[in-house]
């Protein structure tokens, strides 16, 4: 019977309630897999280049004579490629996202 | 004779989420001839091979296309390795085939709702996409993306499954069957589907063999062509049969992805089952040196990947043909005396991916 199939639905989706979020209110659950941005932990880097040298799109920076880091979140793909060849295993995905930018969103750290 | 009008179709319309140009030739509302042209999101991702090192392109690879991505990446991984030859764990190639099934049903669901909505079944469209998301869910619980996930590599792949994933898998494979049931149930006794889609295109077996059709457009016209069944990643353990159709129409290709859906159910409670413990990556030393020839089927159809490489870490030449692609020409043989308000629909039934066919 194509018509009770048909209320079955509707009393289904009417009930429900909505099945996205409300996004800036409630936040979606991210995954502890969730491929959300590149973090450095910064006093363990050696400046070797690797990340630099196998990044896809070119989007680390590395300077050992200023003995900085830096990254350009937007050429960022989150492929986490640089995570895996680091030798000091500094670099990590983080699982949330970087914020929105108007322009450039570059970030650099740099051991003091 | 009528006068003939010729009327463009594309780039831009509301039933293609890419850009592909139609000139279609009407005799008052009858297609008599459709002109295509492409070239409106061309990246140049095969020049690309030159400036990247072979592993690097793995990731580029994925990027040619953003529904089968899992497949493009792997189709490319599945070529160096044959060319340095690389025998990757039995774990890594389980775990391909989970991914690259769990692919075809988010394609596939995709895709059911695209039809849904090109014929203003707006309800359907939504029902199917809501469905498409316990997919994606998976796809980032797993791989850490949605869309793209950068988990297949030279040698293997990069991340496991735990074992109390998997068990989670098939039960979301319970959940989704018993949906994917209802939602289907839609599509096989609507009047309204059945109105629009029967009889709608139909291409002939010889036909479809002539124009060299792939994929669901092939198997829709009674021909069993299915990569699969060549036996690549951990196909050659599981069971399954081409799904083909006889009708060669537009409800015949939606039909054949349906139950191609439920057999993507089926292979990945399969692979779930047999899936061995163990290694996930091999170490791969050197550069490739050599060609080879890689043949992967997608959602769409079967995937061709070509690869050259010359003992450097920069590989000679990569060529892709797209399913696509090679279902184009079946496509303006199905639009030749169909009704201008037939149009979307038989564009749609070829599953059109532009990005792929371009690169």
């Amino acid at each position: 019977m194509a018509i009770l199939n048909m209320s079955k639905t509707l009393f289904k989706s009417l009930f429900h309630g909505p099945y996205t979020t409300l996004y800036p209110l409630k936040e979606k659950d991210k995954y502890e897999r969730t491929r959300g941005k590149i973090e450095i932990d910064m006093p363990q880097c050696i400046y070797c280049g690797m990340c630099q040298r196998r990044c896809p799109t070119g989007a680390i920076q590395v300077d050992k004579a200023s003995v900085s880091w830096g990254i350009d979140r937007l050429k960022c793909i989150q492929c986490g490629y640089c995570s895996e060849v680091c030798p000091k295993k500094c670099l990590s995905m983080d699982n949330h996202y970087t914020t929105p930018s108007y322009g450039e969103s570059k970030d650099k750290f740099t051991n003091a | 004779m009528s006068e003939r009008t010729v009327i463009p179709f594309g780039p831009q319309h509301p039933v293609l989420p890419e850009p592909i140009h139609l000139d279609l030739v009407l005799e008052d509302e009858t297609v008599v001839e459709a002109i295509p042209q492409i070239g409106y999101i061309h990246r140049g991702l095969e020049k690309l091979v030159e400036k990247k090192d072979f592993q690097q392109y793995t990731y580029v690879a994925e990027r040619i296309c953003g529904i089968c991505s899992f497949m493009h990446g792997m189709g490319y991984c599945m070529s160096i390795e044959s060319i340095m030859d690389v025998k990757i764990p039995d774990r890594a190639d389980y775990l391909r085939t989970i991914w690259a099934e769990l692919s075809r049903m988010h394609s596939h669901l995709l895709w059911l709702g695209l039809l849904a909505d090109a014929f203003g079944f707006e309800s359907l469209f939504m029902h199917s996409w809501r469905l498409r998301e316990r997919v994606l869910d998976i796809f980032e619980e797993t791989t850490g993306g949605r869309v793209i996930f950068s988990v297949c590599d030279i040698g293997g792949v990069r991340k496991d499954i735990s074992s109390e994933t998997l068990k989670k898998i098939n039960e979301s494979m319970d959940i989704i069957e018993k949906e994917l049931t209802e939602l289907t149930a839609v599509f096989f006794k609507d009047s309204s589907v059945k109105y629009r889609t029967k009889g709608v295109g139909v291409l002939s077996k010889q036909l479809a063999h002539d124009l060299g059709a792939v994929g669901p457009m092939a198997k829709a016209s009674g021909l069993p062509f299915d990569m699969r069944t060549q036996g690549y990643a951990a196909y050659k353990y599981l069971k399954f049969e081409p799904i083909i159709d006889t009708d060669g129409d537009s409800y015949a290709r939606t039909t054949v992805r349906i139950k191609e859906i439920f057999q993507s159910i089926d292979l990945i409670r399969q692979a779930i089952s047999l899936i061995p413990e163990g290694e996930i990556k091999t170490k791969v030393v050197g550069n490739p040196n050599g060609e080879y020839f890689t043949r992967v089927e997608q959602p769409r159809g079967e995937v061709i990947y070509y690869a050259k490489a010359n003992g450097t870490k920069f590989l000679d030449r990569v060529r892709v043909r797209t399913p696509t692609f090679a279902n184009v020409p079946a496509l303006l043989e199905t639009l030749k005396g169909c009704s201008l308000a037939d149009v979307p629909i038989l564009i749609l039934t070829i599953d059109p991916c532009i990005s792929c066919t371009e690169r």
